[in-house]
């Protein structure tokens, strides 16, 4: 039995739909109900839908040999998965972005407000740059408007958002989307099953470019 | 008997020393504590740098082990055609990446030091194989060749930081970051194309060197040369079949060099057994000698699913004041004859799993 973490909302539907065209379908999934698991023991396979952000948790710890995380999340919690595929699905972009009018002239501190303290590290870090980081859960855009941090780093998919809170891209830290991982032991015992799927939905991707 | 009362780890530890013993490893038992120097001065070979310290009774500070092999090197002296071979079993104490907690790990290895052959490589990979079937019929043991990966990334490239990256991308069978730092680096679209390839290579022994031979000029023909060799070596052995060539088994570079290798089980979700040649760890070490090893973690064979870890007797024997105690005593001595586990109770409250219900109350 194959076991599938799936992310909640739109983006684990469209990953569906890719497994399913891979020929591991699940028709319960399909049923309006609050199930969470769904199996289907004639192909082997059984799905679970789980926070998009406890995807790569799930994986990592065996719980789901294979899954779906974006990349976001791979880089700021490094979960020790193989990373077998790039989806090109919920693509968007880890950037850094302040008031229009902000200039970061180097001279002190940079207060950085942001979900991804790993990431925002990491990359100041590479640039040689001394920053105070504000872990914040939510919101982050109003954090420059208040004066709470300078700048922020967080995802950007159409800028709307930032746009409406008179901020804008200052840096693009790198560019995201979703990725398909295995957990590293279930490679090894299950590896003919999960590449038959991954050659599958990687033509899949292809067809889509 | 005693193995239906000892956890999976415990067996383990006994059957493992006793493999060990059979290829001449000899135990070595070694203090709880070290200096806290001597892990500062080395803390980059270490998993985690964060270490319990603290003062013995004269001042000086100590650490609790957060590794053995480190313990292992500064002992030993570098003598032309000897080789130290040596098997532990100690409690290490790091950090847990998920709590970022303290943790106690059991772990088992052995550690060959000296003049490292080919013949002491292989004896080390069929001594981890061995010791993985001892765990599990169901494993792997995956062997790369860090010579052979490292030499063809500077092949490919030299700016710095692309063969870190890359390193990184291979282990974690990321085709496609790969292909996008070879974009950034300017890496000829011939050598992005063998590099995919390569990432793809893994599995059957004999399947991935005619694989790597097919790539071509990039591949270290020694290194494909070592493989080979142990490979034909590895054919003759039973468990040569569950030995397998994976590229993305890799290591820290700055310690490791050559053959590395983990150990995967299945039921246990990261690999068990991790290992390999570590010359430059003694070269920095200021020791001439060349070293191989491997490590296996115990605590994670908690997962590995046991029976009867179900219940906690097979018998559950519920008896009162009216009873009659010979009835009593020689169904708890049949019980127990015949290799069972019981647990004597007045009533059944729901607190205890259990097998069978063996009823002897009277007036109920």
């Amino acid at each position: 039995m194959l076991n599938v973490a799936l992310p909640k909302g739109r983006l684990g539907e469209k990953v569906y739909a890719m497994f399913e065209a891979a020929g591991y379908e699940c028709p319960s999934i399909k049923e309006n109900n609050r199930k969470l698991i769904f199996e289907n023991e004639e192909k082997q396979v059984r799905y679970f839908w789980v926070k998009p952000s406890d995807v790569a948790i799930y994986v990592e710890r065996g719980a789901a040999d294979i899954g779906v995380a974006g990349k976001d999340i791979l880089l700021e919690y490094v979960p020790d998965v193989y990373e077998l595929l790039d989806l090109n699905l919920g693509k968007c972009r880890m950037a850094v972005a302040a008031p229009n009018e902000f200039n970061d002239d180097g001279q002190k501190v940079l207060k950085v407000a942001t979900k991804f303290t790993n990431i925002a590290a990491n990359y100041y870090a590479s640039l040689g740059r001394e920053i105070d980081i504000i872990k914040l859960n939510g919101s982050i855009e109003i954090a420059p408007i208040l004066k709470l941090s300078d700048v922020i780093v967080d995802i950007v998919e159409t800028g709307t958002t930032l746009k409406e809170n008179n901020l804008e891209v200052k840096s693009t830290i790198v560019p995201i989307s979703a990725r398909l991982i295995s957990n590293k032991s279930s490679f090894k015992f299950k590896g003919a099953d999960i590449e038959k799927i991954v050659n599958s939905i990687k033509n899949q991707v292809k067809e889509n470019d | 008997m005693i193995d239906n009362i000892l956890k999976n780890e415990e067996k383990a530890i006994f059957a493992l020393r006793e493999l060990y013993g059979k290829y001449g490893y000899k135990h070595f038992k070694m203090s709880k504590f070290e200096e806290y120097e001597f892990y500062i001065q080395n803390k980059d070979f270490l998993v985690s740098d964060r270490i319990i310290a603290f003062n013995d009774t004269s001042g000086k500070l100590l650490a609790l082990k957060p590794d053995v092999t480190l313990s292992i090197i500064k002992t030993g002296e570098d003598i032309n055609g000897f080789k130290q071979k040596v098997c532990y079993n100690e409690n290490v104490y790091r950090v847990s990446e998920n709590t970022h907690q303290f943790k106690e790990i059991m772990q088992t290895g052995v550690e060959c030091i000296g003049d490292i052959g080919l013949y002491d490589i292989y004896e080390i990979i069929v001594m981890a194989a061995e010791s993985l079937s001892l765990i599990s019929d169901d494993f792997v043991l995956e062997v790369s060749h860090l010579g052979l990966l490292s030499s063809l990334l500077d092949n490919i490239c030299k700016n710095s930081g692309f063969k870190q990256d890359a390193i990184k991308y291979i282990s974690d069978k990321n085709a496609h970051d790969l292909a996008r730092i070879c974009d950034e680096n300017g890496v000829s679209e011939n050598c992005k194309k063998m590099l995919a390839e390569f990432v793809s290579i893994y599995g059957e022994r004999n399947d991935v060197l005619q694989k790597l031979e097919a790539i071509g000029e990039y591949i270290d023909k020694d290194s494909i040369n070592m493989l080979k060799t142990l490979s034909d070596m590895l054919d003759n052995l039973s468990l040569g079949g569950k030995i397998k060539f994976d590229f993305s088994a890799v290591s820290d570079m700055n310690y490791y060099n050559g053959i590395v290798f983990k150990g995967y089980v299945a039921g246990i979700s990261q690999s068990v057994l991790s290992g390999g040649q570590y010359d430059n760890l003694l070269h920095k070490m200021g020791r001439r000698s060349g070293a191989i090893g491997f490590a296996i973690y115990l605590d994670m064979l908690h997962d590995l699913p046991s029976e009867k870890e179900k219940y906690d007797v097979d018998v559950l024997l519920l008896y009162n004041d009216c009873t009659d105690n010979k009835l009593l005593t020689s169904k708890m001595a049949e019980i127990i004859d015949s290799g069972n586990t019981v647990s004597a109770q007045n009533c059944d409250l729901g607190k205890i799993k259990y097998k069978e219900l063996m009823d002897l109350r009277g007036g109920v």
